[in-house]
């Protein structure tokens, strides 16, 4: 697993600098544009709405948790199924690597990823005051978490797809919505009360919610475990699965 | 190691995959007996899709077996698949190089696949990088390399274990005739060095240089087997004469030829005449002693050329159809 890891690491070592660019600039950006901007009207004309913290401290973490959601599913989909039709997955299946050590190594590095980019995220936070002290390690595990519940059962389905623009179309289909639905820019609570039922069976909003309440400390631990249950079920059960599904594309 | 014992064996070998949507189960390798030596360089021929990539397959421990029996290295390949990939080299049909990285990056991360130690590759590497004639290429990006090049980076890549078998899949399909012959070079210092190399191939100069003995497979099924100069001398004649014909007298040579002394064997022991959609081919111990024969028959060919018989002949001979359509 570690050296199937290490492909992945040798090429990151490759692009580091440019991709951490990108990991501060994206928020960076967001929570200006809309958190600073959109913010100061939400904050001016509905207050009440969003359980007393401005627009910006409620928006950061959601879109923190989103945000983790859209790398880790696009390097588990487009990036599994490149890596298996004809890129690391194929060089590596002749050596002793097992496809189950292919599947555990790239959803490390991942994580990995996933786990710096928030990072970033969270330091641009922490910079605009929007999160302090040790809240800001548990919304870090919590958005690295929601990213591999993310990118497990993504790997899971995307080593089996043969043409990339199937990921296009889950990716448009699917993974946008969930950032409509699942409280990323405004609460639930303000959605129309037949369809918040379908908003907390949705994985992002779990994520959202772990993220959010451990930034704005008010998590509970009832909650969290919940939260945190649900996503590590989606994590386990996408990597289970894949060990299957690995295996049929890779050893045929 | 396994004392005296074949490094593989094949026992009535299948590979069969199930239905899938609208297409039927699928017999791709249909009980097929083989055995390699140490030291042997064994060959599959046959044309696409026969078997052969599916045979490389299993023995690589990369496919699991549907039927009968396989040892490779005296192991279990549905078991003990990591051991024998250990020990395997494979070098694939397509090349999966990472462009992404330098050439000696390439060497390096496979050699960790294996869990060799860095110092270990580092020494294997440069070594390998000579002999695979890319040592001023070292430090260069893989998506600059020419399609030789890649070819023998793959194969660099595939010994960086010191293998006790070098699996070939179609080594050189798709390189131009210079970047071919480098290429053989490479392989038969290997077979001098005492590498047990497994290669398939549909080219018969390929399987005529590099195989000491090799198979001929047709949909799934061993069709002859032995070295190429018994499959040559048991199934084709020494001499093969190919004519051409203007297209609108070709139907009536062919008839002529057909039904002339020539295809019954005459005075040769088993002459035989063959339609190809662009030439017509007669089989004879004495080529020169047939376009003799040809010309008698008022017959008058475009071109006439008498050539020694391959193992082309020998394919098309078994099967009716040459290996390259």
């Amino acid at each position: 697993m570690l050296h199937a890891f290490g492909y992945w690491f040798t090429l990151y070592r490759r692009t580091w600098r440019g991709s951490i660019v990108i990991n501060v600039l994206n928020p960076l950006l967001f929570l200006i544009g809309i958190g600073a901007g959109l913010g100061a009207l939400v904050d001016d004309n509905a207050p009440a709405q969003i359980a007393g913290v401005s627009y910006a401290a409620f928006f950061a973490p959601g879109m923190l948790a989103a945000a983790a959601m859209q790398n880790a599913f696009l390097e588990g989909s487009a990036g599994v199924a490149r890596a298996a039709g004809f890129g690391a997955y194929r060089s590596a299946t002749p050596t002793p690597l097992t496809p189950e050590q292919l599947a555990a190594g790239h959803l490390l590095f991942i994580a990995f990823r996933v786990l710096i980019a928030s990072g970033a995220f969270i330091v641009v936070m922490a910079a605009f005051g929007l999160i302090s002290g040790w809240w800001a390690l548990g919304a870090l595990l919590g958005a690295t978490l929601t990213g591999v519940a993310f990118a497990a059962p993504a790997a899971a389905w995307a080593v089996g797809v043969r043409k990339l623009r199937h990921v296009d179309t889950v990716f448009r289909f699917v993974i946008m919505p969930l950032y409509m639905f699942s409280g990323t820019f405004f609460a639930v609570s303000q959605l129309p009360e037949w369809i918040r039922p379908v908003s907390y069976l949705l994985p992002l909003w779990h994520g959202v919610e772990l993220c959010r309440t451990l930034s704005l400390g008010s998590a509970t631990i009832t909650g969290s475990s919940v939260h945190i249950a649900y996503l590590l079920a989606l994590a386990i059960g996408g990597f289970l699965v894949a060990r299957i599904t690995y295996r049929r594309r890779l050893h045929p | 190691m396994v004392n005296g014992r074949p490094l593989v064996e094949a026992r009535n070998l299948t590979k069969t995959y199930p239905p899938r949507g609208s297409t039927a189960e699928f017999h791709a390798v249909d009980g097929i007996d083989f055995e390699v030596q140490r030291g042997e360089s064994f060959g599959l021929l046959g044309p696409n899709g026969a078997g052969k990539s599916t045979t490389m397959r299993m023995i690589a421990a990369t496919s699991p077996i549907s039927g009968g029996s396989l040892r490779v290295l005296g192991m279990d390949p549905m078991r003990q698949g990591p051991q024998i990939r250990a020990r395997l080299g494979v070098v694939t049909q397509d090349d999966y190089l990472d462009n992404e990285l330098t050439v000696r990056e390439n060497l390096h991360i496979y050699g960790r696949y294996f869990s060799l130690p860095r110092a270990v590759i580092r020494d294997r590497a440069t070594r390998l990088l000579d002999f695979a004639q890319l040592r001023e290429k070292a430090g260069d990006q893989v998506e600059t390399l020419s399609g030789g090049m890649r070819r023998r980076l793959t194969i660099a890549r595939a010994l960086i274990n010191e293998p006790d078998i070098l699996l070939l899949d179609e080594p050189t399909t798709g390189l131009d005739p210079q970047a071919r012959h480098i290429l053989w070079d490479r392989l038969f210092r290997l077979k001098q060095e005492g590498v047990t190399l497994i290669l398939t191939t549909h080219y018969m100069d390929e399987a005529e240089q590099l195989c000491d003995r090799l198979i001929v497979v047709d949909h799934g099924r061993i069709v002859a087997q032995g070295s190429p100069r018994e499959l040559i001398s048991r199934y084709a004649t020494r001499d093969v004469l190919e004519l051409r014909f203007r297209l609108d007298e070709r139907d009536t040579a062919a008839e002529k030829l057909r039904t002339s002394a020539l295809a019954t064997g005459g005075n040769d022991t088993d002459g035989r005449v063959e339609l190809l959609p662009d030439r017509v081919l007669v089989y004879a111990a004495d080529g020169e002693a047939a376009l003799a024969t040809v010309h008698a028959m008022s017959l008058t060919p475009l071109t006439a050329l008498v050539r020694r018989a391959t193992l082309e002949d020998v394919f098309l001979t078994l099967t009716g159809r040459s290996l390259i359509e």
